[in-house]
């Protein structure tokens, strides 16, 4: 046992994940790595170990076996001091839309999952008085949109959780992260057609996630562009905004 | 199909890039005509596979790193910035490192890349203990000085043509500081110049930027940086003992027009960056090794400063005895055209390591040209002022040298390629360079 600082990432071998992952190791915390194949997480925990000397672990988590949670997390040496959730699943719209086995597991993956793991952790956190937990939600949350209503809905309900999660833990010591990336050029988005200007890369996102902790902000635009743009989608009419097709 | 160009912009060619996750992606990706790709610095079509191209530049772990001995194993997408970013805090450096620090790992090995310490300690290659490759006939093989050495060597420098390397464990330098110390020495001459890097060879590291417009009695004139690195009690007071590597802060956003770079604007920032230079002359500076190392990494996608059409990187050596005649030679051609621009480099090089790596005993000279007018008539002529002196070009700048040109300067050539067959019989390992200049048609 180190007396460094700790962080859990739930999704670490994800490409938001990793960076995450190496933006907290280079300050110095010690890493639990937490995916559905844990082996494979190994490589990842190596890096983090040669480059920055902290401890590295791995752990098995699947998002969809909301069974395991409690002994998930009971399974834990120590309760970290972070726990970060980049879990998701964007999933196929047009698939999503007849198919309700696959919408289904896109509602749960980005939803009913995340919501669950950092509810669990959050009664801990506030029974020890501190810790920091941090939801990786979308730009998509903020309104359902032909082209994607399916995730963007799930990501709603993770992004309204996070806010009312956060105004209750806030009174006992524990502070909640909403971050809402926009565009990240990751394995999820690849061949996707993105704005270069709205793109960022995984590091940024890995960094701001970090400031965020360590400022204690509430809510993150990775890049300042998406208030902005997601601030017009919203203002938008009804009338207005179910004629556009995007 | 995607678009594809190495870092001159030029040629541009269609290639099917694939960016595989995991080493068996990887080996699956390998079909006839692939050939891996790092971060995109190699100038010309070296890093273009004749059908597919296979991006490495997700492959960035870093294996584990010995402390005891700076050895390091990493994953061949690794950056050399993310080496120097990462274990120059904790006191350790890329042994070799070329002019800009955004190349991967794989990259660097492939083209057995130089810097400014290859007179006295050779090339990026000489770092390497052992390199993971994919074959060409699909196996994968640590190869190293004493275990497959044929392959080791034909993979140092062997612009990716033995196979996809996968990882490779390299040798960093323990250093006191991020910081350099650095002298400037103006020469008004290429006789000059030539004079100071001879005198220079017991500095670490020892560069020359040439004013390629400079005419006349002022042909060759440069400024000569040598540089050693940095004790921590030679740093200013309150100094941190490494610099922060700031990411490039200007940008050139869109491609300029061609006729930016002109021989008048050439001639005058050429003539205002010599008098500069010249008054810092004499004296020591301890500077960061970032600008010293990599002026031009701070002025991200310099290369659009060219226009559309792209530019050619000449880079030549010449062998010791024929240098100063044959320099003399190009460098007053060069100068009657004018359009050769800021970033002319002269150096001295010690011999190379690999079967196809560039550097041998003596001065190289780098030119980039804008593509337009006769300028491909022109770097033939040159070509053959090259190979008349027995001199050869750099494969990771090329982009147009002919077949004739390239089997002139590079005799290990046959060698190469019957190493290259028994590692990949089928020839599946193909890119553009290796299509223009050496492969069976």
């Amino acid at each position: 046992m180190t007396s460094r600082k700790s962080v859990l990432v739930l999704g670490g071998s994800s490409d938001i994940g990793r960076a995450a992952a190496r933006a907290f190791a280079k300050a110095g915390y010690d890493v639990a790595l937490a995916g559905r194949d844990a082996v494979a997480l190994e490589p990842d925990a190596a890096d983090l170990r040669a480059r920055y000397s902290v401890e590295a672990s791995t752990h098995k988590f699947d998002v969809l076996d909301t069974a395991s949670f409690e002994s998930f997390v009971a399974g834990l040496a120590a309760l970290p001091d972070v726990v970060i959730s980049i879990v998701g699943l964007l999933g196929v719209q047009q698939d999503a839309e007849s198919d309700l086995a696959h919408a289904t597991t896109i509602m749960r993956s980005n939803y009913e999952g995340p919501a669950l793991i950092l509810g669990l952790f959050a009664e801990k956190f506030l029974g020890r008085g501190s810790g920091t937990i941090v939801g990786v939600s979308s730009v998509a949350g903020d309104r359902g949109r032909a082209s994607n209503y399916v995730y963007g809905s799930a990501k709603a309900g993770f992004t309204a959780f996070l806010s009312g999660l956060r105004a209750r833990a806030s009174r006992g010591g524990v502070h909640v992260v909403t971050v809402k990336p926009g565009f990240v050029r990751t394995r999820m988005t690849e061949g996707m057609k993105l704005i270069g200007p709205l793109t960022v890369e995984a590091p940024v996102v890995g960094d701001a996630i970090l400031s965020a902790v360590e400022n204690k902000t509430d809510v993150v635009y990775v890049s300042g562009k998406w208030r902005l743009v997601m601030l017009i989608i919203k203002t938008l009419p009804e009338a207005v905004f179910k004629q556009l097709k995007f | 199909m995607t678009t594809v160009s190495g870092w001159g912009r030029f040629p541009v060619v269609e290639s099917e890039m694939l960016r595989p996750r995991s080493f068996e992606a990887v080996a699956g990706a390998v079909v006839a005509g692939s050939v891996a790709r790092g971060n995109g610095r190699a100038y010309g079509d070296a890093a273009i596979g004749a059908a597919r191209t296979i991006a490495m530049t997700g492959f960035d772990r870093v294996r584990w790193f010995d402390p005891a001995t700076g050895r390091i194993r990493v994953e061949a997408g690794v950056l050399l910035s993310d080496l120097i970013d990462t274990f120059g805090p904790r006191g350790f450096l890329p042994s070799v490192v070329p002019g800009t620090r955004f190349v991967s790992v794989g990259g660097a090995i492939a083209a057995d890349v130089h810097g400014k310490n290859h007179h006295c300690e050779g090339g990026f290659g000489r770092y390497v203990d052992s390199i993971l490759l994919r074959s060409g006939a699909g196996e994968t093989i640590e190869v190293s000085r004493e275990q497959n050495s044929d392959a080791f060597f034909a993979t140092t420098g062997g612009m990716g043509l033995t196979g996809v390397i996968l990882e490779a464990t390299v040798r960093l330098r323990r250093v006191e500081t991020g910081w350099i110390r650095e002298r400037v020495i103006s020469a008004s001459d290429l006789d000059a110049a030539m004079r100071a890097l001879e005198a220079g060879n017991s500095a670490t590291y020892s560069v020359a930027w040439i004013d390629c417009v400079a005419r006349g009695s002022e042909l060759g004139r440069s400024l000569i940086y040598l540089g050693e690195h940095a004790r921590a009690d030679e740093l200013a007071q309150g100094a941190d003992r490494f610099p922060v590597g700031k990411d490039p802060g200007l940008a050139v956003p869109v491609d300029l027009p061609s006729m930016t770079l002109n021989r008048y604007s050439i001639r005058a920032f050429n003539e205002l960056y010599y008098r500069m230079g010249a008054r810092r002359a004499g004296g020591e500076h301890v500077v960061s090794l970032y600008p010293y190392f990599f002026p031009l990494d701070s002025i991200a996608d310099w290369n659009r400063i060219y226009g559309r059409r792209g530019f050619l990187q000449h880079q030549c050596v010449i062998p010791e005895v024929r240098a100063r005649e044959v320099l003399g030679e190009i460098l007053g051609r060069v100068s009657k055209r004018g359009d050769a621009s800021f970033l002319a480099v002269l150096k001295k090089l010690g011999h190379g390591d690999g079967l196809l790596s560039f550097p041998l005993p003596g001065y190289t000279l780098a030119l980039d040209f804008p593509v337009k007018g006769d300028i491909l008539n022109f770097l033939d002529e040159i070509d053959r002022l090259v190979v008349a002196a027995g001199g050869r070009l750099y494969l990771a700048k090329d982009a147009r040298q002919s077949r004739a040109t390239f089997a002139a300067g590079y005799p290990a050539l046959s060698r190469f390629n019957a190493i290259r067959k028994a590692l990949d019989p089928a020839g599946n390992i193909r890119s553009r360079l290796s299509q223009r200049l050496f492969d069976e048609v």
